[in-house]
């Protein structure tokens, strides 16, 4: 009873000491921490506390920061309910976006069917990219979190040389704009939030929430997988095939980073990029996974307060507070949660003692 | 217990409650604005961005305009970044919205597009719609490479011909009009002073890989090039470090910067450098013109700029410590007779 309710409580409380720990940093270089606390509500609802403006643009970027950070934090957080720790899901999403490129220009589909198949490509090239790691580590016992690292760099470098020289470029840095049929931006999305880059994607990423939580939770292959992360030898005993899970459980993980991938691709842009760095949206996703606990709905929940934070971080300089106070609450809010024992420790003791004045007080 | 926690919950509930409360009434009387957004380099990347940002305070100081306040940038962290950046500062209605960058072709057209009245200056690229036609309100500024190039080329001729070395070299980052500008600029400068000496060629592919950019160096210094100008951005400091390293082997060969003045990329021991001078591009002198003419009124929106010798847009440091008096005087010479327009320099290298 208590662990579940310390499952809620732990992150809040980490959230809370990360706010707390930012606002100190940007009273410490002696400006208002007010001004940052109203930049992240206006980043996040638009809404102007200073003036009462309202501008739906800062909702549309806001939601165009929440999806790919959403997708690779479900992406973390599935391999790990499998017991794997995966580092690769910036090579996934990279992987996944390479594919989608090739589909979205040499494929050639009416609309609607032509983003399907786009999408579908980066999911299978982002499960094939974290397939690989799993099956070395059910094969051969390499450890995924090296292998993934190094398919980050890969993936990084493959796409790099796929887009300048398997694609082409015209310019040296970036392909030829999509058709029509391949992009998910649309007018109409454009329109109701004031010119953002808001796009379709949202749909895939709440379906793959939906089908993430549906996975782990009501089937007999989350059981399975869940098993496997518990207690590896022990579910062989069960009977489990343990080396399949590990492998499926990556390649579905690969397949969320994918499609994070994909609706970059042709959501966010609408052309192929070669990429002049890694974008870290693979780091995002582990600190998006490990403040959800692992599970679907906390991804959920971590994803928008993550994004929300990267959100603020352009109005918070439109305010003269530098951006990275915002990574340093992103990072704060991690390190909390790594606290958790402390917290549980601290939080058993409270009610202890809570307890203990309750005795005492219903005692006469 | 539990009041105690609900108690820490509604910390940040006051906190914002608080900060509704104090809207601060706005300064009226309102200054001229100047925003910068950076690409993913950063506004420390020792380059574009910084160079950019040090035109924008400079035109600060010199209209009196407070820096944070009036004249302000925004970092991009990925490049989906950068049409969020350009809008925000739109959205703030600043007066002028710097990018610096070809990085930033695609999300300034769009931006341009969606703010019509709003006033745009792009560095070292032009924006065009897909027709080729420029847009209205946005200022293009570019460099005559080819001019400072030149320079360049002639202080390589002529310290070559003074040390009695009869080969030359150049590695480009990639093969394309704007870095080959830069080559015909530079043969052509050689070929003014030196006409005897040999030019070695070679392109690293890309403007990151300082092994390939170093590799290619030792390559035109083993065949005897004395001095090599590199214009391979991050590559190029694998040629400097080429350069570096023979020197402090008492194997005297020279690198020649790009961009900035790199003179103290080159240095090896006790203050000596090996960057015999740099081709500076002078991306702070068109900010703070640029800026300066937006806010006379006089706007370039819609034209394309060009930064040359004449308007210093382009050229050698104030300083080279590693050319002699003599050569300075020479290039110096040269630099008048462009500047003049007696003296034409090719945009293209001559195909061989």
């Amino acid at each position: 009873m208590a662990n579940k309710r310390n499952a809620v409580l732990v992150p809040l409380i980490a959230i809370l000491g990360g706010f707390v720990l930012g606002a100190l940093v940007v009273l410490g270089t002696g400006r208002d921490p007010l001004v940052m606390f109203s930049a992240m509500f206006q980043a996040s609802t638009g809404i102007n506390p200073a003036t009462g403006g309202y501008n739906p643009r800062l909702v549309g970027e806001f939601l165009v920061q929440v999806m790919p950070i959403m997708l690779t934090g479900l992406s973390v957080a599935f391999a790990f309910r499998s017991g794997l720790f995966n580092i690769g899901a910036e090579g996934q999403l990279i992987a996944g976006s390479t594919a989608s490129i090739g589909v979205a220009l040499f494929v050639h589909a009416p609309p609607g069917l032509h983003q399907l198949l786009i999408l579908l490509a980066g999911m299978a090239a982002g499960g094939l990219w974290g397939a690989l790691p799993g099956w070395l580590k059910a094969r051969f016992n390499v450890h995924e979190v090296v292998v993934t690292i190094m398919m980050n760099y890969v993936a990084f470098y493959l796409n790099n040389w796929m887009v300048l020289k398997v694609y082409g470029t015209i310019d040296g840095i970036k392909t030829v704009k999509f058709p029509e049929s391949a992009v998910l931006r649309d007018s109409f999305l454009s329109s109701i939030t004031n010119g953002s880059q808001f796009h379709w994607g949202f749909v895939p990423v709440l379906l793959a929430v939906a089908v993430s939580w549906f996975l782990v939770e009501k089937t007999t292959f989350g059981f399975g997988l869940r098993a496997v992360g518990f207690n590896k030898e022990g579910a062989r005993y069960a009977g489990m095939k343990v080396e399949a899970s590990i492998v499926w459980s990556m390649a579905i993980a690969g397949a969320f980073a994918g499609l994070a991938g994909s609706i970059i691709t042709i959501g966010t842009f609408s052309f192929g990029r070669v990429l002049p760095g890694m974008e870290g949206y693979g780091m995002d996703g582990i600190a998006v996974a490990l403040v959800g606990a692992n599970t679907a709905v906390g991804v959920f929940l971590a994803a928008i307060l993550f994004g929300a934070l990267k959100a603020a971080q352009t109005i918070m300089q439109v305010n003269s507070i530098p951006k990275e106070i915002a990574s340093i609450i992103q990072a704060s809010i991690v390190l909390f949660i790594a606290m958790k024992l402390g917290i549980d420790y601290l939080l058993a003791r409270l009610s202890r003692k809570a307890e203990r004045a309750d005795g005492e007080g219903s005692k006469p | 217990m539990k009041s105690k926690i609900l108690l820490l919950l509604l910390i940040p509930v006051i906190l914002l409650a608080s900060c509704a409360k104090k809207a601060e009434p706005k300064a009226m009387a309102k200054a001229f604005t100047v925003g910068l957004v950076t690409d993913v380099g950063g506004i420390d990347d020792k380059s574009f961005n910084q160079g950019t940002w040090e035109g924008v305070k400079a035109f600060a100081d010199e209209m009196k305009l407070s820096v944070d306040k009036d004249v302000k940038y925004l970092q991009s962290t990925a490049e989906a970044d950068y049409l969020p950046n350009l809008s925000a500062f739109a959205d703030q209605k600043m007066d002028l919205i710097v990018a610096p960058g070809f990085l930033f072709n695609n999300a300034m057209l769009e931006a341009a597009t969606k703010y019509p009245n709003q006033k745009f200056l792009i560095i070292d690229s032009v924006v065009a719609d897909k027709d080729g036609k420029n847009i209205a309100n946005v200022a293009n500024a570019v460099f005559a490479a080819n001019e400072g190039s030149f320079l360049a080329g002639a202080a390589a001729g002529l310290k070559a011909k003074a040390d009695g070395k009869k080969v030359v070299g150049y590695v480009g980052g990639m093969e394309f009009p704007l870095i080959q500008s830069f080559q015909a600029g530079f043969e052509q400068g050689v070929a003014a002073v030196f006409p005897e000496c040999k030019i070695l060629v070679d392109y690293v592919g890309n403007f990151t890989d300082a092994g390939k950019g170093q590799a290619l160096a030792a390559k035109q210094f083993g065949a005897g090039a004395y001095v090599i100008f590199q214009v391979a951005g991050g590559a190029g400091n694998g040629v400097i470090k080429e350069a570096k390293e023979r020197q402090a082997k008492a194997d005297v060969r020279w690198a020649i910067g790009v961009d900035k003045d790199q003179y103290n990329d080159g240095v090896f021991a006790d203050g000596k450098s090996a960057v015999l001078t740099s081709m500076m591009k002078r991306v702070d002198n068109a900010a703070k013109d640029v800026a300066t003419l937006a806010m006379n009124g006089k706007f370039p929106g819609g034209t394309v700029t060009v930064y040359s010798l004449a308007n210093n847009g382009v050229g050698l440091p104030a300083t080279n410590p590693n050319l002699s008096d003599d050569i300075v005087k020479q290039v110096q010479g040269y630099a008048d007779q462009i500047k003049a327009g007696t003296l034409k320099v090719a945009e293209m290298p001559t195909k061989k």
